[in-house]
């Protein structure tokens, strides 16, 4: 009950940065270069009938109002109709989400498994062997560029060691989709019974999630052995420590559960970083997720779908950034989430 | 004692006294020295490179496209036989101009907005911090993405986009540096002599945490190169056949998967230099102006 009504302060809260967002993304759509009435009539446009769809699209109306509608629209789920594909924006998006989805947080999941242990170890021998390339690995992670992260990894894996399928999206071509259940291939492959493709799936993700958990190892490594630092030399680990507890006890019950919390804020800016680096991973990889469907629509001055793109990533990361304060105040009674 | 002992007791003045701690800095880590080395050498090819390069890095030719490296095309040649050693030295200047224009841009606005919200509170604090947790509430590559969508395919619009993106860290940085100082001794002795507000801002605060966003804009010039490279992958901004390295990664890729890996390798390669260099020259730049915060 408690953790219900601070789970709704909470939500409360993150009432101001969703009118942001809507603000910005709205301001987006009105700075477009040109008169986007005409844009939208055509070259061959008269003057009357550029006339004709601005009234059409309000941009006739003084600003405040269109940015009504504009919310109006948005609360009605229209963001407007691709100019490529001809579809309503938001039935594109949920269309590719999943994609997008499964690729981040199974690279989230392995940036975790890999970055987590490294800090830790790192921090228990500190200025040790594995400190040092924790080090490294950290300061070379965040000069790596995504897409060149990328693109080495294919040339390797694929062009000269043959071991991960071409990088062609998320199943080979001859491969059939599994029925849909979540989107996830990986997920929706294993209900079906299908191990084959589960399989196919996996070897496709797999170079694009190393791509990206390569980028987001190096600031959660980094901020695990930092915390664990800290954490170990503080004094109620020198008394579990002196009260003749085991090890393994004393790093991971009592060290490490107190070493999670500031790792867990660090996810929320690594996912932040995630969904950039996911756009730029998608177009290398040729991924079909809501990323590679922006930059699609880049390319064709198609602008309805970047700002759909942009209000969704943006949710995304609120909805994100809610879960971690959800989560920091169930790991932590002390932390009040409302605060 | 030697002269070295000798010299360290002499009192020096503030300026020699920074040069010898900035040496000290510089040769005492061989990391940051190689850093500070690969930063002027970033510079000079940003300067004279146009004027050193073996061919234009615009002229085409098709009789020896995709040619591997070799003696004569030291990276090789992409696939309309520009060489690619030419186009990566060229490219230098437009990157770094990129990055450097952009840090300054956000340097400018996000520390003086920063300051002001530091130092006036109430209504201009809340304005600034709203302004900055909108534009933390977007993954930033997205929102320089969106940014350069809607004011138009230019160089000048990435540079926007990038000094966006920045601006929260700055005004944070600036608004709390600024607000531990607005009541110390000398602001108070500056307001009680006079001084107007803004040349109390301007003169006494902004020198005093100028060390700090100095360390600040170096270590974002890295992630400024791969901003901009990032949004010309994709195809913002920089149009061919300009010679960019984002660009020039992406022209690259498709011979990634048929073995032509140099295309994208070289300017790949020294784009990631760049980077790294920057961030490990943020570390030494910290070092030299900001002795209390060493790691």
């Amino acid at each position: 009950m408690r953790v219900a009504r601070q789970i709704g302060q909470r939500l409360v809260t993150a009432l101001p940065s969703v009118a942001g967002v809507i603000v910005v993304t709205f301001l987006l759509t009105r700075i477009l270069p040109g008169d986007t009435a005409a844009y939208f009539a055509g070259p061959a446009a008269t003057p009357a009938a550029i006339e004709e769809i601005r009234a059409r699209l309000g941009l006739d109306q003084p600003l405040p109002v269109q940015f009504l509608h504009y919310v109006g629209d948005l609360a009605r789920g229209d963001f407007g109709a691709s100019l490529t594909t001809g579809q309503p924006v938001l039935a594109d998006i949920t269309a590719r989400l999943p994609a997008s989805a499964e690729l981040v947080l199974v690279a989230l999941v392995l940036a975790v498994a890999i970055a987590v242990p490294l800090g830790i170890v790192a921090a228990l021998k500190e200025r040790s062997m594995i400190d040092h390339a924790c080090r490294v690995v950290a300061t070379a992670g965040v000069s790596l560029p995504v897409f060149f992260t990328g693109l080495l990894l294919v040339y390797v894996f694929y062009y000269i060691l043959g071991w991960a399928p071409s990088p062609l999206g998320r199943l080979d071509v001859f491969a059939s989709a599994p029925p849909t259940a979540s989107g996830f291939f990986l997920i929706d492959t294993l209900l079906a019974g299908d191990v084959e493709t589960f399989r196919a799936t996996l070897a496709q993700l797999a170079l694009p999630a190393a791509t990206l958990a390569i980028f987001a190892l190096a600031p959660i490594a980094r901020m695990t052995r930092g915390a664990m630092l800290s954490v170990l030399g503080s004094d109620f680990v020198r008394t579990a420590r002196a009260a003749g507890l085991s090890p393994g006890t004393v790093v991971m019950g009592y060290a490490f559960r107190n070493a999670v919390l500031p790792v867990i804020t660090t996810l929320g800016m690594v996912f932040s970083f995630l969904l950039g680096a996911s756009v730029l991973v998608e177009k290398v990889f040729a991924w079909p997720g809501i990323g590679s469907y922006a930059v699609e629509a880049l390319i064709a001055s198609d602008y309805a779908p970047v700002q759909g793109f942009v209000l969704v990533m943006a949710v995304l990361y609120l909805l994100l950034n809610l879960c971690i304060d959800i989560l920091y105040g169930l790991i932590d009674p002390r932390v009040r989430i409302d605060a | 004692m030697s002269a070295a002992g000798l010299s360290a007791t002499r009192p020096s003045s503030g300026l020699t006294a920074t040069l010898q701690h900035a040496r000290h800095v510089i040769t005492e880590n061989p990391v940051t020295g190689l850093a500070f080395a690969l930063f002027l050498l970033l510079v000079m090819t940003a300067i004279l490179g146009p004027s050193l390069v073996p061919y234009d890095p615009l002229a085409t030719d098709s009789s020896a496209s995709l040619r591997p490296p070799s003696a004569r095309h030291w990276f090789g040649t992409d696939q309309l036989g520009r060489d690619i050693f030419s186009r990566v030295v060229v490219a230098t200047r437009l990157d770094m101009i990129i990055a450097v224009t952009s840090v300054a841009v956000v340097f400018a606005a996000g520390g003086l907005a920063g300051i002001a919200a530091g130092y006036f509170g109430g209504w201009t604090d809340r304005i600034v911090g709203r302004l900055a947790d909108t534009i933390m509430a977007f993954p930033l590559f997205v929102l320089a993405m969106g940014i350069v969508a809607a004011l138009g395919n230019t160089v000048t619009n990435i540079v926007i986009a990038t000094a966006v993106v920045n601006f929260p860290l700055y005004a944070r940085l600036a608004r709390a540096e600024a607000n531990i100082r607005r009541d110390a001794g000398f602001v108070m002795a500056a307001r009680l002599s006079g001084n107007t507000d803004l040349r109390i801002l301007l003169f006494h605060i902004m020198p005093n945490i100028l060390p700090i966003m100095v360390v600040q804009m170096s270590l974002t010039m890295g992630y400024a190169i791969l901003n901009a490279a990032g949004l010309s992958f994709i195809g913002l901004g920089v149009r061919p056949p300009t010679p960019e390295w984002g660009i020039m990664v992406a022209e690259g890729a498709a011979g990634i998967i048929s073995g032509e890996w140099w295309v994208a390798l070289f300017p790949g390669l020294t784009l990631m230099g760049a980077v790294f260099c920057f961030n490990l020259l943020g570390d030494g730049v910290r070092d030299i102006v900001d002795p209390q915060r060493r790691t």
